[in-house]
This record gives structure tokens, C-alpha cells and sequence, in this order.
């Protein structure tokens, strides 16, 4: 009754980040360059080695309901908020099964964190410490499990072909995505709604990030802190919030006339198996995911014209993964827009793969490859052509380009869009 | 209704604002939590304890269980204070 190997596109996307409430602004704050990066006012800030860290543009109470939001995890907000936009852009004006335009029966999500619900789980310790085991929230448990963002969208938009939320760290978003594409094209669903999210930013995570030296502690200047690439980058950023598409069948667009952003290529997926938290440094890895995405799917390296690079402003990392996609696509990386988007928004963890996918379907649609900014020397080491502080027009024709996500614990997630 | 009742309702009227969002003047004797307020079975843990707290009062499971409307609530609590 269903193809086993169906086109898959996407018809909607949605974010609330760091840089906007959602994916008009996030979009529009990429073009310009700008960095989200701030010095965090949080009382415990005074305490930690990072003080900073790119928090939402929008606070999420602004879209819901007081009583919405005390149920929901910080994470889950996020996605929620992004994941109605995405279903709104795609031209859906009530969850499925409510008006006759999608069969819930026909509907997936696919969305996940890094961290899963660790505010909440963080919040409720504290009481629990404090106040006792009575004051412990009944809804502490739904709100904690790793699964919570995506378990709540599936609620809100009816979705019963399935929900998952497959965890790999900071690969998680793009690995949701990557899952999603599957549904589709082995049958199990018209429509899944993908991506990922994360609300992290509390003193445990960044003394547990900090104390492994990770991120940057270029406190005395914020907005220069995430500098993919650049000669002197000294670790991450952190960030918050979500992105979420909705991936769709291609028939099943067209049946109903959808705007279509990009074709969902395909995926490339593997394991470093090399250390906990290193990457690789050769990126083998990270080139046997390239090599795998070519080799499952209709795609030719010299499609391939924009990278949207996980870069996130390591000493390590951003090497290992202009090595691999030399390595991969060869002569053809001379024609291909290197963009690390990190550098404006901080690090979202699991939410990276979700924003990044809208910003790689954005570049797509618009032909236009977002800057990284924050490169005064680039690093000797990183051979390729990044696009520097102005965005950048993509060629006319067919184009495709990637959306690369790694996490630690060696998950290595490579993702494909095409122009339609 | 005398000025006893009028208090708890009152309470409880403020209690459930805070968890379900329901408007306080919508929150009266006859309805059912669960069926009239939108108070599923965790949000009516909240409300027992912020119940307990507010009223002085201990409500164990079993009683809670047995409270299906606000009058049902509000007759345990004058019972039991």
C-alpha cells in the first residue's frame, strides 16, 4: 500500500532560538550576522568559571498559557512553540484528525534533546531536598523523561503513526530528523513533525561543562566568544532552544498543494567508537557518515554547494570535520559555502541539528548561505571555503547541501537537502 | 452556603486558578474536578496538597480519591480542620 522508498520534502518549518522567537526572525538575525551570546545575570552565574551563554529571544511564556507551561519541562516549551509554527507554516490550522487534512493515523514526531527534561528533574530535586517528598510535583516524572518534548507535540498535533525521540547527545536534533525521513520513506507515515530542542543553560551543566574544559571562557567579550574556526577558539557556547520541520511525502505535498521548502535527501549515520567525549581526529568517522549518506542515496558530491557544519568553535572538532568532508567530496569541496551558524547562536545541543536543519532548508530556499562570524584568523588547518561574516548567494540551478551534527559519545549524523 | 463554606470555596477557587487555569468564579459547589475543571488526576494531586497547606488540613489518598466535586472538598475540609 506504501512505497518503501518514497521523496520526502519539507513543508514547514519552525524555531525559537537565541536569536528569535521564530523562524522569520532566527533567519533574519543568521543573515545579519549577529551574535546571540550574552553575559548571563543569573545569581549562580557569579559562581561559574562561563558566565556566558546565548538564552532565548523569546521567553516561552510569551506563547502559552501559564497553566501550559507548568506541566512542560523548559525544553518541551521550546519545541512546542517551534513545532506549532512548523505545522502552521505548513498550512495546517488545527491538529490532526480535527478538520479532515491529516489522518492522525498518518502523523509522526520525531523529537528529541540531549539532556531530556533536566531543568525540571533539577527543580524538583531542589524541592524534594528542601521542601519535602509531599511538595514533589505529580507531573515531575512526564516532565524529566528524555522523551517528554517529543510525547507532548505528539499530544498537541494528534500524532499516532508513531513518536520518538532518538537520543545522541548533541546529534540528537539532527538524528530526529534523519529518523523522520525514514518513516516516510518506508510507509510508516505521511507527515512527521521533527527536530530538536534543549533548555540546559543551569549551574550544574555549566559546571559540569566547564570543569571538562569544553566551553569557551571568554567572559570579558560575549559576542566574540563562538568563533568557529578561528585561530584562537577556546570551546563552545552554549544555547538554547529548538527547530523543528515537517516533513512530508512528496505525493502527498503535491496532493494538497504545499509550499515545498527542499527535498529530505537522506541520511549518513555512524559511531566513532573512539572516546567519550574527543572526536576523532582524523574524522574518520565523521567521513564514513558522508560516505554512507552518497552511498544510500541519489545525491553526487558535486550537488553538493553549502555545508551547514556542526562547528562549534572546539580546537578539535571544527578540524576533524573540514578533514572528513575533504576527504569525502574531494575536488568537488572547491564549490562548497562552509557556514558555522554556532558562531551566532551559541551551541543548542539538541537543539543544534533541529535550528540547523530550518537554517540548511532556509539556505536552500533562498539560495543564500548564512555567515560565520567571529573568524579574525582563520585557523591554517581548516582547508575549506567558509562564508565569513556576509551571506553568501548559492548558485542558480539544482543545489543540494548538508546539515552536519555530532554529539559526544561519537555519534556522527549527516543530513542532505535538495532544491526542488 | 454559610461564611465558613464561602471561605474554603474561595480557597479552593484560588487553588484551582493557579493549577488549571480555570476562571475562580466558574469553580462552584456542584462541579466535577475532573469532568467541569479540567483538573486531570496529577493536576488533582496539586490541588490536594496546596488544599493541605492552605487549610491546615491532611488529606489522605483514600479521602482524596472520594473527591469527585468541590462540595465533596469542601465538606472534607470543614470535617477535618
Amino acid at each position: 500500500m506504501h512505497s518503501t522508498d518514497r521523496k520526502v520534502v519539507v513543508t514547514g518549518v519552525g524555531a525559537t532560538t537565541p536569536l528569535g522567537g521564530d523562524s522569520p526572525t532566527t533567519w533574519q538575525g543568521l543573515l545579519a550576522g549577529r551574535s546571540a551570546v550574552r553575559l548571563l545575570t543569573h545569581a549562580w552565574a557569579a559562581e561559574t568559571p562561563v558566565r556566558i551563554g546565548a538564552e532565548i529571544a523569546v521567553e516561552p511564556t510569551e506563547h502559552l498559557s501559564r497553566t501550559e507551561a507548568r506541566k512542560l519541562d523548559r525544553s518541551t516549551q521550546f519545541a512546542l512553540i517551534a513545532a506549532r509554527e512548523a505545522w502552521a507554516d505548513a498550512g495546517f490550522t488545527a491538529p490532526a484528525g480535527t478538520d479532515g487534512s491529516v489522518d492522525p493515523d498518518r502523523l509522526g514526531v520525531v523529537i528529541s534533546s540531549a539532556i531530556g527534561g533536566v531543568t525540571s528533574l533539577l527543580q524538583q530535586y531542589d524541592i524534594l531536598r528542601d521542601q519535602g517528598v509531599r511538595k514533589v510535583s505529580p507531573h515531575t516524572i512526564p516532565m524529566m523523561l528524555p522523551n517528554t518534548q517529543g510525547a507532548n507535540v505528539g499530544l498537541d498535533l494528534n500524532a499516532r503513526a508513531g513518536v520518538h525521540s532518538p537520543v545522541s547527545a548533541c546529534a540528537s536534533g539532527s538524528e530526529s530528523v534523519g529518523y523522520a525521513i525514514d518513516m516516510i520513506r518506508t510507509g510508516r507515515a505521511d507527515i512527521v513533525v521533527a527536530g530538536g530542542t534543549e533548555a540546559a543553560i543551569h549551574p550544574l551543566n555549566m559546571a559540569g561543562f566547564g570543569n571538562m574544559m569544553a566551553m569557551s571562557k571568554r567572559n570579558e567579550d560575549p559576542a566574540a566568544a563562538s568563533r568557529p574556526y578561528d585561530a584562537a577558539r577556546d570551546g563552545f557556547v552554549i544555547g538554547e532552544g529548538s527547530g523543528i520541520v515537517v516533513l512530508e511525502a512528496a505525493e502527498h505535498a503535491a496532493r494538497r498543494g504545499a509550499r515545498v521548502y527542499a527535498e529530505a535527501v537522506g541520511q549518513g549515520l555512524s559511531a566513532d567508537s573512539h572516546h567519550v567525549t574527543q572526536p576523532e581526529p582524523t574524522g574518520r568517522g565523521i567521513a564514513a557518515a558522508l560516505t554512507g549518506l552518497l552511498d544510500s542515496c541519489d545525491l553526487k558530491p558535486t550537488e553538493i554547494v553549502h555545508v551547514n557544519a556542526h562547528a562549534t568553535s572546539t580546537p578539535k572538532g571544527d578540524v576533524a570535520e573540514v578533514k572528513a568532508l575533504r576527504k569525502v567530496l574531494g575536488d568537488a569541496m572547491e564549490h562548497v559555502a562552509v557556514s558555522a551558524t554556532k558562531s551566532m547562536t551559541g551551541h543548542l545541543l539538541g537543539g543544534a541539528g533541529g535550528v540547523e536543519t530550518v537554517a540548511t532548508v532556509l539556505a536552500l530556499h533562498h539560495r543564500l548561505a548564512p555567515p560565520t562570524i567571529n573568524i579574525d584568523v582563520l585557523d591554517p588547518e581548516v582547508e575549506a571555503d567558509i562564508v565569513r561574516d556576509e551571506p553568501r548567494a548559492l548558485p542558480d540551478g539544482p543545489i543540494a547541501a548538508l546539515n552536519n551534527s555530532f554529539g559526544f559519545g561519537g555519534h556522527n549524523v549527516v543530513l542532505a537537502f535538495r532544491t526542488v | 452556603m454559610n461564611a465558613v463554606q464561602e471561605e474554603v470555596l474561595s480557597g479552593l477557587a484560588t487553588i484551582v486558578n493557579e493549577i488549571a487555569g480555570v476562571a475562580p468564579d466558574e469553580v462552584l459547589p456542584d462541579r466535577s474536578f475532573a469532568d467541569d475543571l479540567d483538573v486531570d488526576s496529577l493536576s488533582m494531586v496539586e490541588v490536594v496538597v496546596a488544599a493541605e497547606e492552605r487549610f491546615g488540613v491532611t488529606i489522605p489518598d483514600e479521602a482524596a480519591g472520594r473527591m469527585k466535586t468541590v462540595s465533596d472538598a469542601i465538606d472534607y475540609i470543614l470535617a477535618n480542620r
